[in-house]
């Protein structure tokens, strides 16, 4: 039942549209590969560690495969070969390939059989390894219990791994749901992911395996010190995006950013390697029962919140079907959008209550990721402060899934440990005291709110359509999302870019995804 | 009544809450220590070797893991002469935008080039695109819809080589630097990096160099060899009088 009487038809043309974009764009993917999503393959069958220059061994040994010419075979084909023929596990044939004993590419080649037969054990024991992660997050969750909805979500950004554990401990005592560790500015245009536990980064701290492990550790303390599964989110977007899938699948993460088009526009990556990039790390977050958020909210920090609200839905839709193509539900689906309006607009607080009200009757199973406002922060800590509150008003109004809180600091500093401590209390005590205020109410037909939401659906739909008929890549070249254009062979990373060869595979895609693909 | 109110002293000035000098400042802080009278009467003691009389807490608050907030008030007893400061300003009272752009057609006769980016590792745009895109911030139109200007904002992370071999490539008149990200003063060395850069190019003369973010200020633009430095509350129009004035001031016409 709409409580917006949105115009159902206009929501399944938007939809069907959106699958047509992503089927398109589908086409593309399975006919290509990437050296991070081959990269992501040797991290899931163990293949770990750097060598005496600290180039990851992932990196070495993708790097052989493609000076070889070998990559559109990808690197299971490789490295399953290399077992056939040496005897080896891949961890050991990687730290031959390092110290120049192997060459992947020049090694005698087994038949097809032969080396499925060798990958498929290990890559299985990697995929129960990933599976047994996800029932323990269900045992812990029975067995503790886990925040309402909508989960207030912090973030820690100290640089140094062992200070935002301490600050990640204390946000979950004062009610934090989910911490986030921000990574080091920067590390998004890494084309690898740096190893072991760092202490060093600037308005972050790096993501490593070692430092996912660390805070997942210090986080199921603290769960069972205040009776309640708290939450591990990091990035999984930039040029390393399934590899931090990976990375995050194997240390037990629960949320992970993830959007392709947000590392288009915002960061310049290439739009043909992030969006393979993005089906693989989607496949393995879907697996792993991780909750990707995707960025939308983004496109209200550059365009205006108002005019562009239409491009953050159709956004969302399309999002949605990349994600079913990946085998990823609508429960693990945190939709992004944002409380971003210029507070000066009269009646703001009414259109941001008819968008946020809209996208959760659109995507009712999504936990949709609700952003809080930081472009009309001005550093009067005070205003922040209220200009948060009307947002948790929303927020609990629409029954919102992921509650990013805003911090009264915002466009000062990285929080504070009691910025982070007041911003909880503001959230927890605007919920608990207007819980159930959205059951009770209904919007007038004709209003504000419901025209307002309306407009935008119908918005989104003229979009939708539009970019069906002219194709993903055009419409971002268009520079219609975020009013950013980006070029389809512009950005970083096109060179990681490969067309797939006759007998390339993903074991992992067809392990994770039960055959497809 | 009017003699009942005490003037204000300009050569001794200290803090008003409700009346005047009485000195009132409110803050806030955490310690390292677990809540309990002893820590507020650390917060108080402390608050006193600030200089503070009548130091209170008014609120307290475990953190979760040994770490107490505080909220306290107290009384400043120190002042300053308020008469005698004097702070290093951009010297420049803005243009509007249609003011700007009447200028430069009537002083510049040609398009001023400029060239802008977050430079190093900063990702964060939003400063660079509120005084560049057309758009602008909070109804003041960026530098892209002047007339008598062309623009180029060059994004994120842009390497100051890069920014440097764009101007030369564009031929630009100013150069605009922004720099969000200042955690450990990460920004220093990156701003530092294009002075220098410019100077071994032969160029830093033949451009206005300016950088601005929230932690920018005019003084610490100038002591680094920028032309100018713009903080929060900048808008296009004050960028756009400031480059326009300089270009015809400097004869870079």
């Amino acid at each position: 039942m709409s409580k917006l009487h949105l115009d159902q038809s206009l929501i399944e043309s938007s939809r069907k549209a959106a699958k047509s974009i992503a089927e398109d764009v589908q086409t593309f993917i399975d006919a290509h590969t990437t050296t991070a999503t081959e990269r992501a393959v040797s991290r899931l069958l163990g293949i770990d560690g750097i060598d005496e220059v600290e180039i990851p061994l992932p990196n070495v040994v993708v790097d052989n495969i493609k000076d070889g010419g070998g990559l559109g075979k990808g690197v299971a084909f490789w490295i399953g070969n290399a077992m056939v023929q040496t005897g080896l596990q891949p961890q050991e044939i990687a730290e031959k390939v390092s110290a120049g004993e192997i060459d992947l590419t020049k090694l005698a080649i087994a038949s097809d059989e032969e080396i499925r037969d060798a990958i498929f054990p290990v890559a299985e024991e990697y995929t129960k390894r990933i599976k047994s992660n996800r029932e323990e997050r269900e045992r812990l969750i029975a067995e503790l219990g886990e925040g309402r909805k909508p989960y207030l979500y912090v973030i820690v950004a100290t640089g140094n791994i062992y200070e935002d554990v301490l600050q990640a401990q204390a946000a979950a005592k004062q009610g934090a749901d989910i911490i986030a560790v921000i990574r080091t500015t920067g590390q998004s245009l890494l084309d690898y992911v740096p190893y072991g536990p760092t202490t060093e980064g600037f308005g972050g701290t790096y993501a490593t395996q070692a430092n996912f492990k660390l805070m997942r550790t210090a986080l199921d303390e603290v769960g069972a010190e205040v009776g309640r599964y708290i939450r591990l989110c990091n990035y999984c977007s930039g040029l390393c995006m399934p590899e931090i899938a990976a990375a995050g699948a194997l240390e037990r993460l629960d949320v992970m950013l993830n959007d392709a088009l947000y590392g288009i526009l915002f960061r310049d990556i290439n739009m043909q390697r992030t969006l393979v990039d993005q089906f693989f790390s989607r496949v393995i977050n879907g697996y792993a029962g991780i909750i990707i958020n995707t960025g939308e909210d983004n496109y209200l920090t550059t365009d205006d919140a108002f005019d562009a609200a239409y491009t953050v839905l159709g956004s969302q839709y399309i999002n949605e079907q990349f994600a079913l193509q990946a085998g990823l539900p609508e429960e693990q689906m945190g939709l992004g959008h944002a409380f971003e309006m210029d507070p000066s607009i009269e009646n703001g607080f009414l259109y941001e209550l008819a968008q946020a009200q809209m996208a959760r009757e659109i995507f009712p199973k999504a936990p949709l990721k609700y952003m809080p406002p930081t472009k009309f922060k001005t550093g009067n800590i005070f205003k922040g402060h209220v200009q948060d509150t009307l947002f948790n008003m929303i927020s609990i109004m629409t029954n919102q899934g992921l509650q990013l809180l805003g911090m009264l600091t915002e466009a000062i500093h990285t929080p504070h440990l009691h910025d982070r401590y007041l911003s909880i209390e503001n959230a927890s005590y605007v919920f608990n005291n207007a819980r159930d205020l959205g059951d009770e109410i209904e919007f007038k037909e004709g209003g504000i709110i419901v025209n307002r939401a309306n407009k935008v659906v119908a918005d989104a739909e003229e979009l939708l359509t539009q970019i069906e008929k002219d194709g993903l890549f055009p419409t971002i070249e268009g520079g219609k999302f975020g009013g950013v254009k980006r070029s389809r062979t512009g950005g970083k990373g096109l060179d990681g870019v490969a067309k797939r060869d006759e007998g390339y595979f993903n074991p992992f895609v067809e392990l994770m995804l039960g055959g497809a693909r | 009544m009017s003699e009942a109110i005490e003037k204000v002293d300009l050569t001794k000035i200290k803090p008003y809450g409700d009346a005047l000098n009485d000195g009132m400042v409110q803050m806030s802080f955490t310690l390292p220590v677990p809540y309990g009278d002893e820590t507020a009467e650390a917060a108080r003691q402390l608050m006193k070797k600030m200089g503070f009389e009548e130091p209170s807490v008014v609120y307290a608050q475990d953190l979760g893991v040994g770490y107490t907030y505080v909220v306290m008030y107290g009384k400043c007893q120190h002042t300053v002469d308020y008469s005698t400061i004097e702070v290093p300003k951009v010297e420049v009272t803005s243009m509007s935008y249609e003011e700007v752009q009447e200028y430069i057609a009537e002083n510049v006769k040609r398009d001023i080039v400029v060239v802008g980016a977050c430079t190093g590792t900063d990702a964060h745009t939003v400063g660079i695109d509120a005084i560049m895109n057309m758009k602008g911030f909070a109804g003041n139109v960026g530098l892209e819809r002047y007339k008598g200007m062309k623009a180029y904002n060059l994004g994120s992370q842009v390497p100051n080589e890069e920014l440097v071999a764009k101007a030369i490539e564009l031929n630009a008149d100013a150069i605009l630097v922004s720099q969000v990200v200042t955690q450990k003063d990460v920004h220093i060395p990156n701003l530092t990096e294009l002075v220098e850069l410019l100077e071994a190019e032969g160029l830093r003369d033949k451009v206005v160099l300016l950088c601005g973010g929230p932690r920018v200020s005019h003084e610490l633009a100038k002591e680094l060899g920028y032309d100018a430095g713009f903080g929060p509350g900048t808008f296009a129009y004050d960028v756009a009088t400031f480059v326009a004035t300089e270009v015809v001031k400097r004869d870079l016409i």
